[in-house]
């Protein structure tokens, strides 16, 4: 089956995509640049970096730039998947969906419309299996946005490892923090993936925050040779 | 021991991840399980478990309810059994109550309109389906939404069928019907 992927760049659209890859063929990326900062559907640091994530993956990306409005956002999203229909001839959509029935919803209401499988290969996951996943799977993942309390700058920029897991699980405990970010505390950017051909190397980035919110934000980046 | 029978229109789908591992975590707990595709189950294989679900599937997996024939052994399992979405299709189609197009997406609110040890009252459930059933004699209704049959039981066994998602939301169905 040919599919397409939601992919935002972060930690749950790559691993979803990875899923998808392992059972049927990826054939193209959708990514949807919101310019509204409150966004529940599409809004995350970074998304221009799934223009060279889509070239290390070697996969085409359809990008849409959509003004974030609540039900207008949905239309630009139907016309992008439209695309990715007409252009690739998809057959289906995946997405990184885990708990939020709210996407899960819109997305298999716009998939139905256009006669499309839609596929949530995360689904209802537990979140600590599935940042464990993501490094089980080699992928290399920074986090890129903070949006809650306790967080702060300091954990802008770094990498999602086992100790960062422990961190973050730890947060759950204490403060209800979801740890993969599914309530939108964290946002992540991938750099690395078992299927990307090149690695992306941060050349500039520049920190924004403001108590317990913050943006990593990365200015300059480019591809390179993997180390292994 | 459980049987989750994986409803997915191949074995080893991507749709395994979403219609067949929830179910499994909302369970993990309580009781040792299997989880086969539909097409590989035997009536010996039936035989070795004490109760079984059926899972959901994509709204546009249809390839199920083209092969109805592999859940014969429904009509005459003695054990209780669970159908979730499709698993409930399958179930009224063995029971003789043909598909009615009803088309649900997300959270919808579930009305029980008959006791019964999985649910009661009034409760939001999440949808995913194209299709619900017109039930035969054979079955009760034991819950309704404003469009259409959401939940029935076989009269004289422990078979029942329900269209929401319990394993995206109300798991604690699920663990009622562990403990039937």
């Amino acid at each position: 089956m040919r599919l397409a992927v939601l992919y935002s760049g972060g930690k749950d659209s790559m691993l979803a995509l990875l899923k998808a890859a392992e059972k049927e063929e990826v054939i193209c990326l959708i990514s949807m640049v919101s310019k509204n900062k409150e966004s529940y559907m599409f809004h995350t640091p970074n998304i221009k970096i799934t223009r060279l994530q889509a070239r290390a993956l070697e996969l085409p990306l359809i990008r849409r730039l959509t003004e974030g409005k609540k039900e207008e956002e949905l239309k630009d999203l139907r016309e992008a998947i439209r695309r990715a229909e007409e252009k690739f001839k998809i057959e289906g959509v995946v997405t990184g969906a885990v708990e939020s029935v709210y996407q899960a919803e819109r997305i298999q209401k716009i998939c139905h419309e256009l006669r499309l499988w839609c596929f949530n290969p995360l689904w209802k996951k537990d979140q600590e299996e599935l940042l464990e996943e993501t490094m089980r799977k080699g992928l290399k993942v920074i986090i890129s946005g903070v949006f809650a309390y306790p967080l702060d700058k300091s954990w802008l920029g770094k990498h999602i490892d086992k100790e960062m897991i422990g961190k973050l699980v730890a947060l759950q405990q204490e403060y209800g923090i979801s740890p993969s970010g599914e309530g939108g505390e964290i946002e992540t950017t991938v750099l690395d993936a078992p299927l990307f051909k090149k690695r992306i190397e941060i050349m500039d980035f520049n920190v924004e925050s403001d108590g317990n919110s913050g943006v990593f934000q990365i200015r300059k980046a480019r591809l390179t040779e993997k180390c292994y | 021991m459980l049987l989750i029978v994986d409803m997915n229109y191949r074995k080893d789908s991507v749709g395994y991840y979403e219609f067949v591992l929830p179910i499994a975590s909302s369970i993990k707990d309580l009781e040792e399980y299997t989880i086969r595709h539909y097409s590989e189950l035997s009536r010996t294989d039936i035989d070795r478990y004490s109760r079984i679900i059926l899972s959901g599937n994509a709204l546009e997996d249809k390839q199920v309810l083209t092969q109805i024939e592999d859940f014969a052994w429904v009509g005459t399992c003695e054990k209780p059994v669970l159908g979730i979405c499709a698993g409930m299709q399958a179930i009224g189609l063995i029971f003789g109550s043909p598909l009615k197009r009803c088309l649900e997406l997300g959270m919808t609110w579930i009305r029980t309109v008959k006791r019964n040890p999985l649910f009661f009252s009034s409760f939001k459930a999440y949808e995913l389906h194209g299709y619900s059933i017109q039930p035969s004699e054979e079955l009760d209704v034991l819950a309704e939404s404003e469009k259409c049959p959401q939940a029935v039981k076989h009269k004289k066994k422990e078979i029942y069928g329900v269209l929401f998602h319990p394993e995206v939301r109300n798991r604690e169905i699920i663990r009622r019907f562990m403990d039937l």
